[in-house]
């Protein structure tokens, strides 16, 4: 893998993490506990369907292929896929969405805040803007684990149950991908080592906090980064891209 | 039998001091005194109202997670957050006249409250999403903006706030529809069954005719409405027409002609049996609206329940 | 009876630019003040309409009757001295 490829993995994986979180919280949308929390976890949907166009349009300009973010959204097949698994695990129950955007959100918000100083300008560009966004569903996300970690018992126990189903796909989050690990030379790409000591430091405070106990670690699933994904996705891309596939002359 | 005939003195009072206020153009407001009828008349109105943006919710949710591009993805997510964003309002609006929110959630799932019957048809393809936002919405808002100038002020407001927003709603919903009349033959045929299963449910969201509606005279006396079910219906055909012919749509109806002299279009017959049949519990998804609605809100128990207690316990902290 | 099981009502004010008053916006509901700011955020500023958010529990809003409008606003009708365009101002005096 060449530099050029490299960077394009590398925006893709950024690309489709917003693209399968978003999926995954829009689903959200019409289903949420209070009428309140719907609009809420709409606006963090579309803050990620807006990152996702930015990285995916970016990384088919690195390409050079002539292919759009749409191209890239709804023409690929599950293995040229490389977002982390951990975004594309099923909604299950309020609680389990909140510990995920907890550990998701708290992950990019160091992530795009080292990546606020790239090399790469548009990078650059988009770890400024998206800091903001994340910051606050970071803040979110953390009050509702304080509240349902330290709610009732039936909360609590929903609460610990998601964290400890979570925590074997976190460790992926701070795993370099060896196809991109070339970026880190022209500091284009982020030392995830300093992401993690952050991520933990946080997670595990604010676990604590929540009455919570914060996982051992066991075993780690990983794959993302080389497309091999949960049954999951399959079924995330059949529902999303069936319209472009379904009908791949028209256009929308 | 004074105190009585007292009472009576007072409420006849009451509601002269109140038609003058009416008729001398003056908003009410949560705290003047109004009559018990007003009263009942907007909670059912403003709650009906709240009730038919969150369930609109469903049918276009329905077509979220199958968005066919990123743009169009936003587009969807924006506009059904929007829904609950005006449900939110209204029901806000309905709670400053003495019923809780929660009330009126028990009063939609008992069925007790009713909501647009549009709602208890189908989103079966794409282009149902365009005509959801050209027709619906369309028809929407020429009621909502004749509700601007309401007479109950918290009504008024929401109302402004609303028309304000939904403003890009007709628009994107007209925007898919143009795109899918000049795109593939699929496409086409696409959009031209959208139109022809919502065209009639739509012309029905303005309610029964004139001469049918019991309740249009006292919501006309006191402006809690503006335009008669059939003015508004006619506008809304009137412009949709035009609309429809622009981007190549037929309009379902054979009876549709211009009429010179009255300067509106004539329409055919439209069917009440289904009107009622639908209102009354039988349409094609009024049981699947209403299960989703109660399990979503029985689901979220825990998670409210526990918010509270807690908030309690932060709160005996202190 | 059973517990509400919509949270507290909450009135929300927005400032739309810095140094602007606060307007009354509309409500939410919250459980907690945190909660009742984010609700607003997400409810009322989703078109850039604010930079600055107050939320109050309505239940801490001490409204005024209208029964009393009589007493509470008609006497300032007649004020007319606290107006600039009362007073007389000699001919020729300038900024003033």
């Amino acid at each position: 893998m060449n530099q050029q490829q490299a960077l394009y993995k590398y925006c893709v994986g950024l690309g489709d993490d917003a693209l399968i979180q978003s999926y995954r919280l829009s689903e959200w949308c019409r289903n949420a506990p209070i009428l309140e929390e719907d609009l809420a976890l709409t606006n963090f949907a579309l803050d990620m369907t807006g990152r996702a166009q930015v990285l995916l349009s970016y990384a088919g300009k690195v390409e050079g292929a002539g292919r759009t973010d749409d191209d890239l959204a709804y023409r690929r097949a599950e293995r040229q896929f490389y977002n982390h698994l951990i975004m594309e695990l099923p909604n299950g129950d309020f609680a389990f969405t909140m510990a995920r955007l907890l550990f998701t959100a708290t992950y990019e918000y160091y992530f795009f805040t080292e990546l606020k100083n790239s090399a790469d300008h548009d990078l650059a560009a988009v770890a400024a803007k998206t800091v903001k966004e994340v910051k606050y569903h970071m803040a979110h996300a953390t009050d509702w684990v304080l509240r349902l970690g330290d709610g009732t018992e039936e909360s609590h126990n929903r609460m610990q149950k998601a964290v400890n189903e979570l925590w074997m796909y976190t460790h992926e989050l701070f795993a370099t991908d060896p196809d991109v690990a070339m970026l880190r030379d022209g500091n284009i790409a982020v030392d995830l080592a300093v992401v993690k000591s952050a991520w933990l430091q946080f997670i595990s405070r604010t676990l604590t906090e929540a009455t919570l106990a914060v996982p051992a670690d066991g075993y780690q699933q990983t794959g993302g980064a080389a497309g091999i994904h949960t049954e999951h996705m399959g079924h995330i891309l059949s529902e999303m891209q069936y319209l472009q596939r379904a009908y791949p002359d028209a256009t929308w | 039998m004074e105190l009585v005939e007292k009472t009576d003195q007072a409420q006849a009072e009451l509601l002269k001091n109140f038609e003058e206020k009416i008729n001398r153009g003056d908003a009410i407001e949560p705290k003047d005194k109004m009559p018990d009828a007003y009263r009942k008349h907007l909670i059912r109105q403003i709650s009906q109202h709240a009730h038919s943006e969150v369930i609109g919710m469903q049918p276009e949710g329905n077509w979220i997670t199958r968005a066919p591009s990123l743009r169009a993805k936003q587009i969807l997510l924006a506009k059904i957050q929007d829904e609950g964003g005006h449900g939110l309002y209204l029901y806000s609006a309905a709670e400053t006249l003495g019923i809780s929110r929660d009330e009126m959630i028990q009063l939609l799932h008992s069925g007790k409250a009713k909501y647009s019957s549009i709602f208890n048809y189908p989103t079966l393809t794409w282009a149902d999403i365009g005509a959801v936002g050209w027709l619906v919405d369309g028809a929407a808002i020429v009621n909502q903006v004749s509700l601007q100038r309401t007479s109950y002020g918290p009504y008024s407001r929401a109302m402004v706030r609303i028309c304000k927003e939904e403003s890009f709603h007709q628009r994107q919903g007209y925007e898919i529809m143009a795109k899918m009349m000049q795109g593939t033959k699929e496409q086409r045929e696409m959009a031209q069954d959208a139109m022809n299963r919502l065209w009639w449910p739509s012309l029905m969201m303005f309610g029964p005719h004139d001469s049918e509606s019991p309740r249009t005279s006292d919501a006309m006396k006191w402006r809690i409405k503006r335009h008669s079910n059939d003015e508004l219906r006619q506008k809304f055909i009137d412009k949709t027409v035009q609309q429809a012919e622009v981007i190549g749509l037929t309009v379902p109806d054979k009876d549709l002609k211009w009429n010179e002299a009255k300067g509106h279009y004539d329409h055919g017959p439209i069917d009440w049996d289904e009107f009622y049949r639908v209102v009354n519990g039988n349409g094609p998804c009024n049981k699947q609206r209403m299960d989703h609605h109660i399990r979503v809100h029985n689901e979220g128990a825990w998670v409210r329940e526990a918010a509270e207690a807690y908030r309690k316990k932060k709160e005996n902290l202190n | 009876m059973a517990t509400d099981s919509q949270f507290a009502l909450w009135e929300v004010f927005i400032q739309s630019k810095p140094g602007a008053n606060y307007i009354h916006a509309g409500s939410v509901h919250s459980s907690d003040k945190k909660m009742a700011l984010q609700n607003a955020r997400d409810t009322y500023t989703r078109r850039g309409e604010g930079t600055s958010i107050w939320v109050v529990p309505s239940d801490a809003i001490v409204a005024s009757n209208p029964d009393d409008n009589d007493m509470l606003f008609d006497p300032s009708n007649d004020k007319v001295y606290r107006h600039p365009t009362f007073y007389v101002m000699p001919g020729g005096a300038k900024a003033i």
